[in-house]
């Protein structure tokens, strides 16, 4: 790395170089069955240099040759945008807990059996499943140096274990699935096996909702699919720059229901999403997005606040490889005072919505949303009945999270990106077949 | 750049000698590089060089993978592999028999684009770009260029040795206008095998698109509910894709009794004009090759044909499972996976309706144009239009707002009810399945029509 900074620093007034490795094993079950077994092996280095006031940017796999790296990183600096930041020149950081040697060293015999388990588990109460399953451990080294100093240097271990079950009556399927994923082993599938039970139990019998607008319970699940791809968006301070996000003249003004909390939080001990700094080695910090319903703040990169004349929030991100942009780390919701059960006693006939397909290829900047619901269940009279079908629902996440009728008190992990407790919409249109 | 030609016979060696049913090898080496817009300039601009491979292994019906960047130890990550493999086993391995195959392939476009100059693509970009910044009440741009050109070696334990280049492009143009708090976007998709020239000349679509924002900005939203749809060629080939394509992946269907049934060859599923193809071996697409991700040729497969299920993709292991003759599917997005059952140039076979026929009795429909995303669950499907238009009394009428369109895949084929003479490939997809995303594929289609179509809005 030093050598590739070194030659960098030749070629340009300021350089950076970024290094992530990893070594990941998942162990994937197919059919209910051990299917494969893989192991991962990665190693890439990015070089992002400013030349001639420009930056330029390259990335490569092979160690070997740096000097075609720092060539193209080079070529590219002839057209790169005028670099506006200031590289950290920090070399310590905050503790934050974000490793466990004990990922490593789970043998793969233990994932196989946790595997085993927990599809024996949901076969246990429903015989016909078919369940694709995934444990997976994965350990990284994130190395950053650049031209003013920085340093930064990382461990980073993740442990995940996901579920998807499809069901199939004739042409009819049903599907669930719930995923859990920590910095630390998982020891057992309890958790997991749970959600997918419940989800089974509920769905048991078909129910059918009327073509009108009705009120909605969003499950956790629920609000990942549906409500969090427009806000990602919305909040993301790109976006704003450009004037395309909806809320980005709102700064302090109350856009949403009052009881909403919303904050993007890294810095977390042992959670997957969590570091000590961002790509750029920028420090991680807890950013407030919404409070009390209006709008608090936006996530930046080193770029983009110099741009739009603030500071990096630290959500400078290297997505697939890219230059670093400013990216979400942990999407947080606060919990509220009532509980799921309480909100469905509430409801005269409405919907519950676990997944939502199809929710992010709408007109997102705009915030709007619409999906089939892929897992949801009709309530009636205080009582879930049934699960829906062939439905399809639309709205406007601005208008949706305008009034909100309650907040849940338990918020989950969903995704390892958002915690969010269950979300309780007045009214959403919904349109059914049949 | 090491030359990856000899490591890869030293791959083909190291396979030799160990206790497994099957072993194989890829070896990838490639250059991308991209250019990302958002707003005037260009944000972003990279180049990308790769080197690493991947090795696997099956020993009774278990697979064993192992992939790396490190190349310097061949002989551990082999018996990484097979002993992942080991773990894994349990029952027989089945794989169906190949005829082992020993060749070069090249690419057929005369100039790698990933060679090109970067301030000749930007040149080009740089003019589109202009063209929506004209529009009056645009907001801002979008635009992703990618190139990538790559040179992939495979080898497997039954002697085969096979060195395919591939080329591929991808462009994404997007305008999106802004007024009273409301904003709307249009996007154009295009790619192409490795041919710079099929992304020139759109100078004219580009700035239709961009009028095509702003004019969304006073469209209505559609009326949700069922309606009688017709679908351009571009958005009926990712219906196709989407609601019938995965469907026909043997990997779906191989181990799950039930789909088995829904999926029996023979059984109708839609009319007698309805035929549907999957084919690699159609020259110059982005989906096409010679040999797919294990060394098995490339074919032409009817899905559907006159209205039945006639065939399904398979890669070695499924075909052998379920006793059908392999399709050459098995396609892996790079040498960090491994290699699984994959569209490749899915369509639609073209009949005789004219548009006006097509549209001429419908007393109120939805006319859907252009792709703007999809998804399937198998059963249900949800795909959206980026433009939209009532048809009225036979007509074009008003414009609307995009509309999602969802439903049910087997009754939606059985209503499709007429096809028309005008197939049309499009090129601007990415197909993302298990984790592996995006992966080049096209697909096509005809004008078709669907009645008692779900239509989502107000």
């Amino acid at each position: 790395m030093e050598n590739i900074l070194a030659q960098a620093k030749q070629a340009a007034e300021e350089a950076e170089v970024f290094m992530i490795s990893s070594e990941e094993t998942p162990v994937h079950f197919e059919a209910n069955r051990l299917k494969h077994i893989q192991s991962k092996q990665s190693t890439t280095v990015a070089l992002r240099i400013v030349r001639q006031g420009r930056i330029g940017y390259a990335t490569t796999t092979d160690l070997g040759n740096c000097q075609s790296l720092v060539n193209n990183a080079v070529e590219t600096a002839h057209f790169g945008m005028p670099a506006k930041f200031e590289l950290p020149s920090q070399t310590s950081y905050p503790q934050i807990e974000a490793f466990d040697p004990n990922v490593e060293s789970t043998p793969v015999e233990g994932m196989i059996k946790l595997g085993e388990e927990l599809i024996a588990t949901i076969r246990g109460h429903t015989p016909d499943i078919v369940c694709e399953a995934e444990v997976s451990k994965m350990v990284a080294s994130v190395h950053i140096i650049n031209s003013r100093g920085g340093q930064a240097t990382y461990p980073k271990s993740i442990f995940s274990l996901s579920i998807e079950g499809s069901l199939i009556r004739d042409t009819d399927m049903l599907f669930v699935g719930e995923s859990e994923s920590s910095c630390h082993p998982l020891t057992e599938s309890k958790g997991v096996a749970e959600v997918v039970l419940q989800q089974l139990e509920l769905a048991k019998d078909q129910a059918s909702v009327p073509s009108q607008p009705l009120p909605v319970i969003f499950t956790p699940r629920g609000v990942a699919s549906a409500l969090m791809p427009p806000l990602m968006t919305a909040f993301n301070g790109k976006t704003v720059l450009e004037g395309a996000s909806p809320v980005g003249n709102k700064l302090g003004e109350q856009v949403f229901d009052k009881k909403l909390w919303l904050w993007d939080d890294p810095t977390i001990h042992f959670r997957p999403s969590s570091r000590p700094c961002d790509d750029e080695g920028v420090t991680s910090q807890r950013t407030p997005l919404i409070e009390e319903g209006a709008v608090a703040h936006f996530l930046y990169d080193l770029q983009t606040a110099a741009l739009a004349h603030t500071q990096s929030t630290g959500n400078g991100s290297r997505n697939r490889g890219g230059l670093p942009s400013p990216s979400p780390s942990a999407f947080i919701i606060a919990p509220g005072n009532t509980t799921f059960d309480g909100m469905v006693q509430d409801m005269k006939e409405g919907l519950v919505i676990e997944y939502l397909m199809g929710a992010e290829q709408g007109n997102i900047l705009g915030g709007d949303f619409s999906g089939n619901v892929l897992l949801g269940y009709k309530v009636k009279s205080g009582k879930i009945v049934g699960r829906v079908k062939d439905t399809m629902v639309s709205g406007n996440v601005y208008q949706v999270l305008k009034q909100i009728t309650a907040i849940g008190s338990d918020a989950k992990w969903v995704g390892g990106f958002l915690k969010t407790p269950h979300l309780y919409c007045p009214s959403l249109s919904a349109a059914s077949k049949g | 750049m090491p030359p990856i030609e000899a490591t890869g016979h030293q791959l083909a060696e190291a396979l030799n000698g160990y206790s497994a049913d099957y072993m194989e090898a890829r070896l990838e080496e490639s250059q991308a590089s991209y250019i990302i817009y958002r707003g005037r300039e260009p944000e972003s601009i990279g180049r990308t060089t790769t080197i690493g491979g991947n090795v696997r292994a099956l020993v009774r019906g278990g697979w064993g993978f192992a992939s790396f960047n490190n190349l310097n130890d061949l002989p551990g990550r082999v018996e990484v592999a097979v002993k992942q493999a080991q773990f894994a086993s349990n029952k027989e391995s089945k794989l169906a028999a190949v005829e082992p195959a020993v060749d070069i392939i090249s690419t057929k476009i005369d100039k790698n684009p990933v060679a090109m100059p970067l301030a000749e693509k930007k040149q080009l970009l740089d003019e589109y770009n202009d063209i929506i910044w004209r529009t009056p009440k645009l907001q801002t741009s979008i635009i992703g260029y990618g190139d990538s050109h790559k040179k992939v070696i495979f080898a497997n334990s039954s002697g085969s040795y096979i060195e395919q280049e591939r080329a591929d492009i991808t462009l994404r143009l997007s305008a999106i206008a802004a007024e009273n708090n409301e904003v709307q976007q249009v996007t154009l998709s295009l790619g192409s095998s490795g041919d710079f020239s099929l992304i020139q000349g759109l100078h004219q679509q580009v700035e239709q698109m961009a009028r095509q924002a702003v004019e969304l900005l006073s469209a209505p939203q559609v009326k949700g509910g069922e309606y009688t749809v017709v679908l351009d060629p571009v958005l009926a080939g990712v219906f196709v894709h989407e609601a019938f394509g995965h469907l026909s992946e043997a990997d779906f269907v191989y181990e799950n009794d039930r789909l088995r049934e829904i999926m029996t060859l023979g059984k109708k599923f839609g009319s007698s004009e309805l035929n549907i193809v999957d084919s690699a071996a159609v020259a110059g697409l982005r989906g096409s090759y010679k040999y797919d991700d294990e060394g098995v040729p490339a074919t032409k497969t009817y899905l559907i044909r006159e209205g039945k299920l006639v065939g399904r993709l398979h890669s070695r292991e499924t075909a052998a499972k379920m006793n059908e003759r392999p399709t050459g599917n098995a396609r892996a997005v790079s040498y960090r996976y491994p290699p699984i059952v994959r569209m490749t140039n899915t369509y639609i076979e073209p009949r005789s309706a004219s548009f006006e026929e097509i549209i001429g009795d419908i007393e109120e429909g939805i006319y859907a144009k252009n792709w703007y995303g999809g998804t399937t669950s198998m059963e249900m499907f949800t795909f959206s239009a980026g433009e939209a238009y009532m048809i009225r009394h036979g007509k074009l009428a008003e414009m609307l707002r995009p509309v999602v369109l969802t439903g049910n895949v087997f009754t939606t084929l059985k209503n499709i009810d007429a096809i028309g003479n005008d197939l049309e490939m499009n090129q601007g997809g990415g197909c993302g399945k298990g984790g592996q995303v995006p992966l080049p594929v096209s697909n096509g289609s005809p004008h078709i029509r669907i009645r008692h179509c779900l239509v989502g809005g107000k």
